[in-house]
């Protein structure tokens, strides 16, 4: 049942990694399709994470310096990871809904609890690291019930992104670059029909 | 009727009899009741093992039920805790294969109630490699952790399942070189001023009372009460006494001789919230009922009794075996002097080896300077800095913090590495804490000597760090 789009998505963010999802989404009496929520559900993610990682982190941390963002950002009173937001958001998600999860995962995650484990987020995380630009959607069963799954790039945006997880005493790659694939984001959607 | 058909009959009426005894016992409680447990609670039930409904909430309700009232109790510890497994790391799909192996989204998969006898340290209920389960691989990220058998993860010191808080890598790697005892070592919260409540104009003479003829205290109760804050912030007898009434005969007709935590929390709320949690208070909060009401009026309402010693499961002092426990057993009623409550209130039921040996220990020795002055304000351990610490606290709205005395003193006690973080660490490192903790024996000496046990937990953060090229 694996379906691979190869949709370019419309436009790209600054660092032309992230697209505009959402862009030509078919929305009709009988509902939205699938594909086009996880579009949309993308859009805000990584709208809203562009806009902590750049007006929060970048600019009081990198730029003006006045505050530190720290992986223990509670012991170290400074601002949580852009990666840690994410999280934090999808746990808040997770609280409020069993319409749709996400998470962030990686073939190279610091926290070895992140690394891919069913078969769609293994191929998918492949996928977009060797297909710059597109996504990968695809359909699972886990714990007995039905998944539509969308998988998106999430790239090193900034030069911290990289530097943070080179320099990082649990991480198991210490290459990368802006503008390289780091992970990716992985929207799950339970399917009704 | 034949004399069989006539014993038959009397069988099953004195079985109907019985049964209904029994299941009435069962439902509505009543003195029945504490014979039908299905098996010994664990310590950190027993005391409300007689109000059932506090967990079975219903006569037949599911365990999606009972889930509730775990997380109705525990959950602002679980959070306090930042708990290492909390219930929506679990809730992501991609863990359901892990869900059908152990469902961890569950407290009663690993705290099952009335299983004495498998029943483990910290209440849990399963056999103690569990962690095998999610984390069989360790070892490829952690060498050092191969052939460590998965039973002793939470045993050996380094782990809890829980709470981490000072336990995780990075921390201790931060605190690595901790001393035994650090430079200046002094409790910071027990310096700085709490904010007072009361705020009405000082009442300084015993003339200024306002209760009713012949609910008037001696000498004494008036000199106590005079040199309280009670006093010097307006509190009247009748702020106590008879909360809310205006005129001296409201005050007359609404008088109570013993106010309730109730009425203390009126001013003194997270105290008497935490109070209610731990196992001083448990048995008075609410829904603790040890009979519930029904049967056409034959079973009313009735809540549990006060706490007292004789109940408890520590070793307890004899001639304070049938005392209740209030919130003025501890601080006396119109003296609530704080440092008996700190100590003294302590010793005056508690007859363990541990509490015993305060009395010698460094602790109290550290204690006794400030209180006579020679040492500075913070420097003194009593036994509510350990145990009845103070934290900044939010109150119900969840939007502002105070800082109160944490009145549950199972908060930070078990496991007892909680600790670390709220208490140990203002004078002592964190290595030495972790020891300290760690020896039973020492534990019962009340810390007078050195940790005779050492956690390798530290000294294997810093090989990794080595080994990776890190200072």
């Amino acid at each position: 049942m694996l379906r691979v789009s190869r949709t370019i998505m419309a436009s790209a963010l600054a660092a032309g990694c992230v697209m505009a999802a959402g862009a030509g989404a078919s929305v009709t009496a009988a509902g939205v399709a699938y594909k086009d929520v996880a579009d949309m559900l993308i859009a805000v993610m990584v709208a809203d994470r562009t806009t902590y990682t750049k007006k929060v982190v970048q600019r009081l941390a990198a730029k003006e310096k006045v505050i530190k963002a720290s992986e223990h950002f509670d012991d170290d009173k400074a601002l949580p990871l852009p990666a840690q937001m994410f999280r934090f958001g999808a746990e808040a998600v997770a609280d409020k809904t069993d319409k749709f999860s996400y998470s962030l995962l990686s073939m190279w995650p610091i926290n070895k609890q992140n690394a891919p484990r069913t078969d769609i987020e293994k191929a998918g995380l492949k996928f977009v690291d060797e297909n710059k630009g597109e996504n990968y959607y695809g359909e699972e069963e886990l714990g007995g019930k039905k998944y539509y799954t969308a998988v998106y790039a999430d790239v090193a945006v900034a030069k911290v992104c990289a530097s943070c997880h080179n320099e990082h005493k649990d991480t198991p790659r210490t290459d990368f670059k802006v503008g390289d694939v780091m992970g990716g984001v992985v929207i799950r959607i339970p399917m009704t029909e | 009727m034949n004399r069989t058909a006539q014993l038959w009959l009397l069988w099953l009426l004195l079985t109907a009899v019985g049964g209904g005894i029994l299941v009435t016992g069962m439902f509505y409680g009543g003195p029945t009741r504490a014979n039908l447990l299905i098996g010994e609670t664990t310590s950190g039930h027993h005391q409300i093992e007689l109000a059932c409904g506090a967990c079975h909430t219903s006569a037949f309700n599911s365990s999606e039920d009972i889930e509730k009232t775990c997380h109705g109790c525990h959950d602002a510890e679980l959070k306090a805790a930042k708990d290492s497994h909390p219930l929506k790391k679990f809730r992501d799909p991609r863990n359901a294969d892990r869900l059908e192996k152990l469902a961890a989204n569950k407290c009663i998969t690993c705290h099952t109630e009335h299983r004495p006898k498998v029943t483990n340290a910290m209440g849990v209920t399963l056999p103690n490699d569990y962690c095998a389960l999610c984390h069989q691989d360790v070892g490829k990220n952690r060498p050092s952790h191969i052939g460590l058998g998965f039973d002793t993860c939470a045993s050996a010191g380094c782990h809890n399942f829980h709470d981490n808080t000072s336990l995780y890598e990075d921390f201790l790697e931060k605190h690595a070189s901790g001393p035994a005892v650090i430079d200046n070592p002094i409790v910071k919260l027990n310096t700085e001023k709490v904010e007072i409540t009361a705020s009405g104009d000082a009442l300084n003479v015993a003339s200024a009372a306002d209760a009713p003829e012949g609910k008037h205290g001696d000498a004494n109760v008036m000199a106590e009460w005079l040199a309280t804050r009670h006093a010097k912030g307006g509190v009247n007898c009748s702020g106590c006494h008879s909360p809310k009434s205006k005129s001296a005969e409201d005050i007359k007709a609404n008088w109570t001789d013993k106010p309730d935590h109730k009425v203390c929390a009126t001013c003194h709320g997270l105290e008497a919230e935490t109070w209610l949690q731990g196992k001083h208070g448990m048995r008075l909060a609410d829904k603790m009922l040890s009979q519930t009401k029904g049967l056409y009026g034959l079973f009313r309402n009735r809540p549990l009794t006060p706490m007292r010693p004789e109940l408890a499961r520590l070793p307890m002092q004899s001639k304070a075996a049938h005392s209740d426990l209030t919130c003025t057993s501890c601080h006396s009623s119109h003296a609530f002097d704080t440092k008996q409550a700190a100590v003294a209130s302590c010793t005056g039921c508690h007859a363990d080896e541990h509490t015993k040996a305060y009395e010698g220990s460094p602790h109290r020795k550290l204690l006794v300077a400030e209180l006579s002055g020679s040492a500075d304000k913070g420097t003194g351990v009593s036994c509510a800095t350990c145990h009845m610490p103070r934290a900044w606290m939010e109150d119900e709205s969840g939007y502002e913090e105070f800082l109160v005395s944490n009145h549950n003193q199972n908060a930070n006690l078990r496991p007892n590495e909680k600790m670390i973080r709220s208490v140990c660490m203002n004078c002592h490192g964190l290595g030495f804490s972790i020891d300290a903790l760690a020896d039973p024996e020492l534990i019962k000496r009340n810390f007078d000597g050195r940790p005779s046990a050492h956690i390798e937990s530290i000294d294997w953060v810093m090989k990794r760090v080595k080994e990776k090229g890190g200072k």
